[in-house]
């Protein structure tokens, strides 16, 4: 911000008009960014250092950690508001990683448009989740250690989203994929609970292969993982059309992984076997937001390969529907909710497929996503808590009357998704199928109506979810073994979910109106320029409320008007359909058909294969060591003579040798 | 007299200590075969060391000398102490160390 810098400072070039990127050195108080990552890290360290020490006070320690953190990052966003449009990103050194000759790798932070609200909305949103989680978790043991945990969460995707070059982007990946790993499995005990966060690893480590291979083509090509080199020589038609495009899909795998995209989707409903706030950090937060910020962040590179793109709507529109159908069918009120979560990152990949129309739009739907899905989260956890830790909504009913905040809040979470103006979801959802039809062509349509469905199976299911809740008669009884006494939850899980409300509300009509996040992020991901719409935008915007309002009447017919059955139907009287999507639509089975079981048989094989041949070759060989001494020992007579008589041979046989030599 | 003769009766002496070794049993005796090979060795020595005019033969002789002495220090305490463990002198029971 002094003047004399003005002079490195060179346009944070559009990438899309050729200009090679450069970021400005970090001065002021963007100097300070490493605190943004080492407050959460240092609170975990803390905790899980201190050990039982800690326990009485460790989550005030953690959730001051976490404001602390969302504070310094505030400020240092107001700071980058304040600057030039066109120098508003700024790389801070840290210290040098790898000095080896060629190979140099730095640490470094980069704060720009795109990590700023991405630093927010981890910050802001972990902070709450903090906050409610001291409710949540207060009657759990092992609290400081969740504590702990979710600090580290917040560190690793802190640093995911800061990082300067592709492989501190991948540290934070990799710390992302493990605190997730821990807090999965946090209730360990539960054997469902460590297969899930197995599960979620293992699939994870197949989407990090992918960005791992990513990264290595960047520096074989690029001979640097620098964002500012890579989308420099990206932007600067240095890569072969080829291998850009073998970058990309890389690149979109990891992001697939990450972010629970088909066809890596199945671990994410799974990690529902984590507490609820952990629900609510992972799909809102962090992690699963990291695929979509990876493919905003190579925007340079998808700019350049139309074959990518095309891959990333692909994805985008299976996953869209793949979640929404599924969610449909199943009565854990936490893995309805897993699966809309699935189906609104697949709009936001369908948003970035889209190109640099989408980028913007992709980024406004999962910071407005953040808010409502953390709210729809905290306030299942809310219900939950009140019944007993029961998960399956057919258990629920009129709980209304007696949660009128978690009512509210979660109402107008719900209100947010299936989109209805003028929550934060119809802003964002309706720009996204807007864009999606006017990307013009027999593609535009058929994205365009698969988003439309989408949108009113959304409000279908989750109207489902909301009427089965909070509406109805109420099934569950307050006696018996199986008594239930719903109640209001304590003001630190209420309070949260109040201020998410009020997000989920405002945050759409905040980023979308007026264009204001498109242009704010335009120095990032490209300007959006003008669209061509096949479909006026007042039709669109039309359509998606007939459709959105058709799914909630469905759904309000459907689970309103008639009794809900207290236990689900038998898979013989629901359709076709209905039990596929019970059955994840077959993911799992196809999953265990086509890898798990070839694996096992694999291992089979490697383990016969080294018991009977490696193992063989080695016994074999001391057997046969073993066999031949034994027989040559029998040399070893014990008669002294014997040995007097070989040593005269032997000696005759020097003597011999000495005179044929000399002889000769 | 020609020195060849006192090879010669080295070589015999040589031949009837190493028959002595190979085919005695006696511990006793086999001892003084070596002995006999010894000093049939010293004897060609010396004889070597007359015929070349030079002394080198005479004092690998006085060596072989210490070192049959030395020989006959050791040797005999073991063959006395096998006898005493097992009350006989012959080589042919001292067979612990076959396979």
């Amino acid at each position: 911000m002094t003047p004399g810098l003005a002079t490195t400072v060179l346009a944070a070039g559009a990438p899309e008009h050729g200009g090679a990127v450069h970021y400005t050195a970090a001065s002021g108080v963007f100097e300070l960014s490493w605190l943004l990552i080492v407050l959460p890290l240092a609170g975990a360290a803390v905790l899980l250092l201190g050990g039982k020490r800690t326990d009485r006070f460790g989550h005030w320690v953690g959730t001051l950690a976490a404001a602390a953190s969302f504070v310094v990052g505030l400020v240092i966003f107001i700071a980058l508001v304040g600057r030039d449009s066109s120098d508003r990103a700024v790389s801070s050194h840290l210290f040098a990683w790898m000095p080896v000759n060629s190979f140099q790798v730095d640490v470094g932070l980069l704060v720009d448009q795109l990590s700023g609200v991405f630093v927010l909305l981890i910050t802001g949103v972990g902070t709450l989740i903090h906050v409610y989680s001291i409710g949540y978790m207060a009657h759990d043991p092992g609290r400081r250690r969740f504590f702990a945990y979710m600090n580290l969460f917040l560190a690793s995707m802190l640093l995911l989203v800061l990082g300067n070059n592709f492989l501190v982007l991948y540290a934070g990946w990799e710390l992302v994929g493990l605190s997730s790993y821990l807090l999965i499995k946090f209730w360990e005990y539960r054997p469902a609970a460590a297969t899930a966060a197995n599960k979620a690893f293992y699939m994870n480590r197949v989407g990090d292969v992918g960005l791992a291979l990513a990264i290595m083509f960047m520096f074989a090509t690029v001979g640097s993982t620098n964002y500012e080199d890579v989308f420099g020589a990206a932007a600067g038609d240095m890569i072969g059309y080829g291998t850009i495009t073998a970058v990309a899909l890389l690149l979109l795998l990891g992001a697939c992984g990450k972010s629970g995209q088909f066809p890596l989707q199945a671990w994410l409903p799974d990690a529902m076997e984590g507490p609820t706030p952990i629900s609510a950090l992972i799909h809102a937060a962090t992690m699963v937001t990291a695929g979509v910020y990876l493919i905003a962040r190579c925007a340079p590179i998808f700019n350049e390969t139309q074959a990518a793109r095309t891959v990333v709507l692909i994805i985008g529109a299976v996953t869209l529907l793949i979640g929404c159908v599924i969610g449909c069918a199943y009565d854990d009120i936490k893995k309805v909710l897993a699966y809309s979560t699935v189906s609104q990152i697949g709009y936001m990949f369908l948003a970035v497929g889209l190109g640099p129309a989408g980028y913007a739009l992709g980024i406004a739907h999962l910071l407005a996503h953040g808010f409502f899905k953390a709210g729809l989260f905290l306030g299942s956890g809310s219900v939950i808590h009140a019944m007993n830790d029961e998960q399956d909504m057919r258990r629920y009913g009129g709980l209304r009357r007696l949660m009128p905040v978690t009512w509210v809040t979660f109402g107008l979470g719900y209100l947010a998704i299936i989109g209805l103006p003028p929550f934060s979801g119809f802003f964002t959802k309706d720009k996204i199928i807007e864009t999606a039809f006017a990307k013009g062509g027999t593609s535009g349509y058929i994205y365009g109506i698969v988003a439309l469905l989408g949108a009113g199976i959304t409000a279908f299911y989750m109207t489902r979810l909301f009427v089965m809740t909070f509406h109805g008669r109420p099934r569950w009884s307050t006696e018996g073994a199986d008594a239930k006494h719903p109640h209001e939850s304590p003001l630190s899980m209420t309070v949260p979910m109040i201020l998410l409300a009020v997000g989920s509300v405002a945050a759409g009509g905040l980023f979308i109106v007026g264009g204001t996040l498109s242009d704010w992020l335009a120095p990032v991901v490209g300007e959006h320029g003008e669209a061509h719409h096949t479909l006026s935008p007042a039709v669109v915007t039309a359509l998606t409320l007939v459709v959105s309002v058709g799914g909630f009447a469905g759904a309000f017919l459907r689970y309103q008007l008639r009794p809900v059955a207290a236990v689900a139907p038998a898979d013989s009287e629901v359709s076709l359909l209905t039990v596929a999507a019970r059955r994840d639509l077959y993911a799992n089975t196809f999953n265990e058909v086509a890898f798990m079981r070839p694996g096992q048989y694999l291992t089979r094989f490697l383990v016969w294969f080294d018991s009977v041949v490696i193992d063989g070759v080695v016994r074999g060989t001391a057997a046969g060591i073993g066999g031949l001494s034994g027989r040559l020992r029998r040399a070893q007579t014990g008669y002294v003579r014997t040995y007097a008589l070989s040593m005269l041979g032997g000696t005759i046989l020097v003597v011999g040798a000495l005179l044929l030599v000399r002889a000769g | 007299m020609n020195p060849a003769n006192y090879l010669i009766l080295s070589g015999l002496l040589f031949a009837i200590g190493t028959v002595g070794v190979l085919t005695r049993r006696n511990a006793i005796v086999v001892f003084m075969c070596v002995e006999l090979m010894l000093n049939a060795c010293n004897l060609a020595l010396v004889t070597f060391s007359r015929m070349n005019g030079n002394l080198e033969g005479q004092v690998i002789a006085f060596f072989v000398m210490v070192v049959a002495a030395a020989e006959v220090v050791i040797g005999l305490a073991i063959i006395l102490t096998i006898f005493r463990t097992r009350r006989s002198a012959s080589v042919d029971d001292v067979n612990l160390l076959k396979y």
